[in-house]
């Protein structure tokens, strides 16, 4: 770098000196020259090992070339200044390039150096790579938490902001689970290894953001392939420009087109755009995942923002997913033992209502006790216990069992239980809307979503409610996990060409329209390996208003890309015009190559910054 | 095979643009990426050809532009 800036400051001495030594032009003329060599003399000689080594049109070729040819047209002042010029330019740009790395490299700085492991009394300081599931390691205060671990000794609070951008520290207990990535604040905890680095949440979340630059969005593609002609084609017509109007055109002097073919060589580098798309992509998703939000390519990203349809999963996404019961309405036996039939016949499952009849019961579940459970999806489960036949479900499940059922009005899940056919009462489970749920429908429809909809398994009672509560637009109740694929392929008829259909889901049970949907968004990852692996974009934190926040960061990222676009492109194709027509100078060609570079890579900055959106 | 590599030195998004499109050429090779901001080259290759993929990628790489290096990340 620094080496770079001597260099400009001797060679632009030198070429003053030449300008003022005017009276004698053999010594005036070896001034320039020593200058231009000191300026220029790695670009050229780069050019030179580039050529040999069948690198034609790179950067350091053209301008060479340009300035060579400046030279040899008799511009002496010019080609020294242009060269002098890009090499201030080049050294900005890497400045630019450089903080920019700086600030990435800040933003992934999440990455633990080391784990305290416990060896007998020692503690020995090991590269978390190396450390193995099982192994006891101390977190000290202020340390990062190298590896997933479960807690055995000490309480402490912890910062989990650099995966969930949440800054309310978290209380850990014995017991509790703690993340890779967060800092512990304020106690010393001894923990156990439960996932190895390569599969620990810091290390995932690290390799989702650094590969989402290998799923490219259209830009980026647009980006790629118009490098791939442009250079060639403008170093073409450069040659055209020098040739064929002085032998077609009468009066004009070979010298006058040379000078107007080599500014075409000086702007034709693609790098302004090179650089700063992909840039402002990466900064994009490296500024959502502060805000804990993982993107997992730029076209994700891009998709984010012609988001036209919202479809929201209920249970987890919108809801709490924590499910409580909250009547118990027994015919014929006691409520206890209501409850701990139900809670014995959905033991095997995993659906939040069943932990949620667990969780009532309280008692340990004996699986002796429990045999032949057949669950049938969408419905319930079906079971032998005690030799007796019981289960338990939904209405539809009472139904297909021909077993009547109570039908009054109850709001929220109800759990209907039958044994040997005889009904023997519903347990009546109620679900938590998220606190932020409300303002994230009215943030999406803020941000121009066109349609909010609502799909979910429960009955329709609790759908509409939580739907009006919401002000969603649409909802869909009782639907089986194929019919949500169903609804979701219906919706996505109802989008324009270039919209796109977001669905947010929890991970769990809903992979299928997940995949489906333009963008499949999974809520709550934070520890979920299903959720991440199953999403184009994942929610670290519980809380649906995020969903906002990601098209907030795409819209805008998306518009800075745009504007480099359009800005470089426009300035290097006015440039190219006005120079064809003798109208500008070399200087504004040097500013269309490196000035653009650089104002484009500030732009591309801004993508980084998402706390103000 | 995945495997990862420092690009040091990488300096015009161009050139990591060419490098990336080099090292997918390369027979065995089913996905290359160069993301200039870390600087990473991510090569995913066969198995079995992966020594003689790294090889011809290194030369690659000298070639387009020698002021970088690949190394090992």
């Amino acid at each position: 770098m620094t080496k770079g800036l001597w260099r400009i400051i001797i060679g632009s001495i030198l070429l003053a000196v030449a300008i003022l030594f005017s009276s004698n032009d053999w010594l005036q003329l070896a001034l320039f020259i020593i200058s231009f060599i000191v300026v220029g003399g790695d670009v050229i000689k780069r050019a030179v090992k580039n050529i040999f080594n069948g690198q034609v049109f790179d950067e350091n070729f053209l301008m060479s070339i340009a300035t060579i040819g400046a030279f040899l047209i008799g511009e002496y002042p010019e080609g020294v200044a242009v060269m002098l010029f890009y090499q201030i330019g080049e050294l900005f740009q890497s400045y630019a390039v450089g903080k920019s790395r700086k600030s990435i490299a800040s933003l992934m700085d999440i990455r633990p150096d080391y784990a305290n492991v416990k060896k007998g009394d020692e503690l020995v300081r090991t590269d978390p790579d190396e450390v193995q599931i099982g192994d006891i390691i101390i977190i000290k205060p202020g340390e990062k938490i190298p590896l997933d671990c479960k807690i055995i000794e000490g309480n402490s609070m912890i910062d989990t902001s650099a995966l969930t951008g949440e800054s309310m520290p978290r209380e850990v207990e014995v017991g509790s689970d703690i993340l890779s990535g967060c800092i512990n604040i304020n106690g010393v905890i001894a923990a156990e290894v439960t996932k190895e680095f390569e599969e620990s949440t810091v290390n995932k979340i690290l390799d989702l953001v650094e590969n989402a630059s290998s799923k490219k969005s259209n830009s980026e593609q647009f980006i790629t392939k118009f490098a791939r002609y442009y250079t060639p084609v403008v170093v073409v017509i450069a040659v055209l420009l020098a040739v064929i109007p002085p032998l077609v055109i009468g009066g004009a002097t070979f010298s006058d087109w040379l000078y107007r073919a080599l500014a075409f060589l000086v702007v034709s580098c693609p790098c302004a755009l090179v650089i700063s798309i992909p840039l402002s992509f990466f900064g994009g998703i490296g500024g959502a995942s502060r805000r804990g939000i993982l993107i997992k390519g730029s076209n994700y990203l891009e998709a984010l923002a012609k988001t036209e349809i919202v479809v929201f999963d209920k249970t987890g996404t919108l809801t709490k997913g924590v499910f409580n019961v909250q009547e118990i309405h027994p015919v014929g036996i006691s409520k206890d033992e209501l409850l701990e039939l139900t809670a014995y016949v959905e033991s095997y499952s995993n659906h939040p209502v069943s932990l949620s009849l667990k969780q009532a019961y309280g008692k340990e579940i004996d699986n002796g006790r429990i045999s032949d459970v057949e669950e049938i999806p969408g419905h319930g489960v079906i079971a032998t216990l005690n030799g007796k036949k019981v289960m338990a479900g939904n209405i539809k499940l009472m139904k297909m069992m021909d077993i009547s059922y109570f039908k009054g009005e109850l709001i929220g899940t109800v759990v209907h239980a039958a044994v040997n056919n005889q009904y023997i009462g519903n347990i009546v489970i109620a679900d938590e809307i998220k606190p932020d749920s409300a303002q994230a429908i009215k943030e999406l429809k803020a941000a121009n979503i066109k349609q909010t909809v609502m799909l979910t398994g429960d009955n329709k009672d609790v759908g509409l409610k939580v739907a009006e509560e919401l002000g969603l637009d649409k909802v869909y109740a009782e639907l089986l996990p194929a019919d949500k694929v169903d609804k979701l392929e219906e919706l996505l008829l109802q989008k324009t060409i270039k919209g796109k259909l977001a669905f947010v889901g929890d991970g769990i049970n809903d992979a299928p329209v997940l995949a489906r949907a333009d963008i499949g968004i999974a809520m709550g990852g934070l520890g979920s390996d299903a959720a991440i692996e199953a999403a184009d974009i994942v929610i670290m934190t519980d809380e649906p208003s995020k969903i906002a926040t990601a098209i907030k960061i795409s819209k805008k990222t998306l518009r800075i890309a745009n504007q480099n676009i359009i800005f470089a492109i426009g300035i290097k194709l006015i440039v190219l015009i006005l120079s064809a027509f003798g109208k500008t100078t070399m200087w504004a060609a040097i500013f269309a190559d490196v000035g653009v570079t650089i104002i484009a890579v500030l732009n591309a900055f801004r993508a980084l910054n998402v706390m103000k959106l | 095979m995945k495997k990862k590599f420092l690009l040091e030195g990488l300096d015009c998004a161009n050139c990591a643009a060419k490098i990336e499109e080099a090292i997918k050429g390369i027979d065995g090779v089913k996905e290359a990426t160069v993301n200039f901001m870390t600087t990473k080259l991510v090569i995913h290759g066969e198995d079995e050809m992966m020594p003689t993929i790294i090889a011809s990628a290194k030369k690659m790489v000298k070639k387009i532009e020698s002021d970088i290096t690949m190394k090992m990340a």
